[in-house]
């Protein structure tokens, strides 16, 4: 199982290297060039949400091993203003920063788990999880 | 890293070389909506096939290029977006909606030969 791995958000040149050690982790833990790029794009997005709204945090991910199921964890962390209304940003189209608000509800959609932990003034964490398909190749 | 930008005839070729972060989208785009205007470009193609992901600034940027140039009078086609990449955006609902696309760089400078001369075929 490969080891855990943690990327530091501050920058937009962090966001690529979040989402290219994710996708690597995802090829390392058995994941298909499809959920590779699924996994890929939703840490892309959860980083981009960090930079805009906390300006600094920390990306973590590791694999999954769940009985016969394997799988990839990506755990998203800031110290940031915190999510008013989660229910609220995990809808479509719904942004306070101007733009496409699909950041959150498309992470969400990409994966197969997906929580949101928040609390304003204090911060946020996404916890977000894929598990391997098997049996249709 | 910055986009390479080739003049060919009447069109500009942005052949994205790696993965791209916010910085150089943007820069890519300013570059583009400039020398649309310095070269008098009538098509831009922006060629894709080497990023591995596409998130929505990514979308986003390239549809602001795509409707950008249009105001100054080229016709930008976007080719190259891999399979996993199209699957990918379409579960983060990300769509181009408004923006050309072709399978390839040929594709892309067809359809924008057939945009001319649909163009010279009005005038």
């Amino acid at each position: 199982m490969p080891d855990e791995s943690s990327v530091p958000i501050r920058s937009d040149v962090d966001i690529v290297s979040a989402r290219q050690k994710g996708r690597d982790l995802a090829a390392e833990c058995g994941f298909e060039i499809g959920d590779q790029t699924v996994i890929a794009a939703a840490i892309s997005e959860i980083a981009r949400n960090i930079l805009m709204y906390a300006k600094r945090g920390e990306i973590r991910f590791r694999g999954l091993a769940d009985g016969d199921r394997q799988g990839i964890v990506v755990v998203a962390e800031d110290q940031g203003p915190g999510i008013r209304d989660v229910s609220l940003a995990l809808q479509d189209g719904f942004s306070t920063s101007g733009g496409l608000g699909l950041g959150l509800p498309g992470a969400k959609r990409l994966m197969d788990e997906f929580e949101v932990s928040s609390e304003l003034g204090r911060g946020t964490t996404i916890t977000m999880k894929k598990w391997i398909r098997r049996g249709h190749a | 890293m910055e986009v390479p930008i080739l003049k060919q005839g009447d069109y500009l070729i942005a052949s994205i070389q790696s993965a791209l972060t916010d910085a150089d989208l943007s820069q890519l785009r300013e570059a583009l909506v400039e020398r649309v205007g310095r070269f008098r470009s009538r098509g831009v193609i922006v060629d894709v096939t080497a990023l591995d992901v596409m998130d929505s600034f990514a979308v986003r940027t390239l549809r602001d290029i795509a409707h950008m140039a249009r105001l100054r009078g080229a016709e930008t086609v976007i080719v190259g977006i891999q399979p996993e990449v199209a699957f990918a955006m379409v579960q983060l609902g990300l769509t181009l909606k408004g923006v050309a696309t072709a399978l390839d760089l040929e594709e892309g400078l067809n359809f924008l030969n057939r945009r001319g001369k649909e163009r010279l075929d009005r005038a």
